[in-house]
């Protein structure tokens, strides 16, 4: 880690001791609480086997947890691709020379990334049917939802990582005769596209985690699925909860290191600038939301 | 308009953005302290207290807020018995701060975290050069520098926060986004109207906050 070798020396033997009292004092503090914590949960009966049992059987698994977790990633599977389109076309709108594109397409942007994804899904799943006249299912209105939002902070993320780049990309690219769209499409979205990767696989593990406000839709995703369904069946909220809280974590921390791999693979390929500079500094002001 | 002009359903739209703004105050300022403090342990030289920050920021960064908010609900409140207030409203209140801002301080810690890496390296090296100590550097040196470059990311963060602050509906707060499935439900004549309304009031409480913490940020931003 480059932060914590920059605040304070290689610890001299003074420092190793302060280090080794304050690790312990801080350890048993920790354990202290670990502890305080398992006896709370002991005195609510939270701990006995058989709130545990239902997940060393396999119908838990079959019945509950797996189609959960595939209707979860159903949802972010497509909500991710639509709105990685979304984001694209929306970014390059946005940056069109033609005013009655780029103004309209901002407008969209800026509206779908204030407006709180839950407010979004309740629109689409309780208020188009009454505009549309006809049932919107659960899916559709979960999937729509993150589209539109995520789309717009994907799009933002695209539009700031195109805009960083040096201007002679594009006027090199034009001085050998592309046209606009293959700029676009051949030069500025690829870098840009790269340059901002950290911040778009954010914002899909945001996405991912935001298919758990599927539940309120009644979409049976993995909280839908795993939390009220199965402790419906078995009456053990919270076991249940751990486990899936288990479950998104892990699929989140491989979605992150997936990025870090990928970013370390592509990022040979550039030239390396000084290490200070990470990130292009316009684009510090797109942050994954979520 | 009719939908609003009716008293009962206009008092229930300023009662669901009051919840919604006093969900965003008191949890950013918990997520603040909670963050700069997991930060700060983050970039310590003691390794127990480093793994405890890491720990903090992969569960809760990767965790659904919706489950944050379900177990503090379930868990501390019908499991454990912490009952925060006798006001029903105001138990589910303060069990959606918590949730929102144990949440919200992960995200608070990565944004100092990455503002403390701005810091140049020569800083901190001049700092331990005149004698300061980790504690000295850090809180003189190295935080007052990060704190402006971590300002565009604070503005998103609070943002996000506003916005998620929606999701203690799903514990029956009668927030905005509650309040609106209502309206929706009783006025299907209206639906476009009312979803108009709730979404403009965001868009107009949140988007002017984005070009403020941008300006702000610019205005403050260390000239290196």
């Amino acid at each position: 880690m480059s932060t914590s070798s920059v605040l304070y020396d290689h610890p001299g033997p003074r420092a190793k001791v302060r280090n080794t009292v304050l690790s312990v004092v801080f350890g048993v503090a920790l354990l202290g609480l670990v502890y305080w914590i398992y006896t709370k949960f002991d005195q609510a009966n939270q701990l006995e086997a058989w709130l545990w049992k239902p997940f060393t059987e396999p119908k838990t698994w079959t019945q509950f947890i797996v189609p959960g977790l595939w209707a979860t990633l159903k949802a972010a599977g497509l909500g991710m691709l639509l709105s990685l389109a979304f984001g694209i076309i929306f970014a390059v709108a946005r940056l069109s020379d033609h005013r009655w594109i780029s103004i309209p397409a901002g407008a969209i942007v800026e509206f779908f990334r204030a407006v709180p994804l839950l407010l979004m899904i309740f629109f689409i799943f309780y208020g188009l049917p009454y505009v549309i006249d006809g049932p919107v299912t659960a899916f559709w209105a979960v999937v729509i939802g993150l589209t539109l939002y995520n789309g717009s902070v994907l799009a933002e993320a695209f539009r700031a990582g195109i805009r960083s780049l040096p201007g002679g990309q594009a006027e090199a690219a034009y001085a050998i005769g592309m046209r606009k769209t293959q700029v676009m499409q051949l030069i500025l979205i690829p870098q840009a596209a790269r340059a901002m990767l950290p911040i778009i696989v954010s914002q899909l593990v945001v996405l991912l985690k935001d298919t758990a406000l599927g539940y309120i839709v009644a979409y049976p995703e993995l909280l839908q699925r795993g939390v009220n369904d199965l402790a419906a069946n078995y009456g053990n909220i919270i076991p249940a909860a751990i486990v899936i809280a288990v479950i998104y974590i892990i699929i989140n921390s491989l979605l992150t290191a997936f990025a870090g791999w990928l970013e370390r693979r592509t990022a040979t390929r550039r030239a390396r600038k000084p290490r200070n500079n990470q990130a292009p500094t316009n684009a510090t002001t797109v942050e994954p939301q979520g | 308009m009719h939908v609003f002009t009716d008293p009962k359903n206009f008092d229930a739209y300023v009662s669901g953005f009051l919840w919604i703004l006093k969900l965003t105050g008191a949890s950013a300022a918990t997520a603040l302290v909670l963050g700069v403090l997991l930060a700060a342990m983050r970039v310590s030289p003691v390794p127990v207290l480093r793994g405890f920050g890491a720990a903090w920021v992969n569960i809760f960064r990767n965790t659904p807020l919706t489950l944050v908010v379900f177990f503090c609900y379930f868990g501390l409140f019908v499991t454990l018995g912490l009952s925060l207030s006798q006001d029903l409203d105001l138990n589910v209140f303060w069990l959606g701060v918590i949730g929102l801002s144990t949440y919200t301080s992960a995200f608070v810690c990565e944004a100092v975290r990455s503002g403390i890496n701005t810091v140049p390296t020569g800083q901190a090296e001049a700092a331990r050069a005149i004698g300061l100590t980790f504690g000295q550097t850090l809180r003189i040196v190295v935080l007052p520098q990060a704190a402006r470059s971590v300002i565009a990311p604070f503005g998103s963060i609070l943002i996000a926060l506003c916005k998620n602050a929606t999701i203690v509906g799903t514990i029956g707060l009668m927030e905005s986004s509650n309040v609106m499935k209502d309206l929706i439900n009783f006025n299907g004549d209206a639906v476009i109207q009312i979803f108009l309304v709730f979404a403009g009031t965001f868009a107009a409480l949140l988007i002017p906050t984005g070009y403020f913490f941008g300006w702000l940020a610019n205005k403050l931003a260390v000239k290196r």
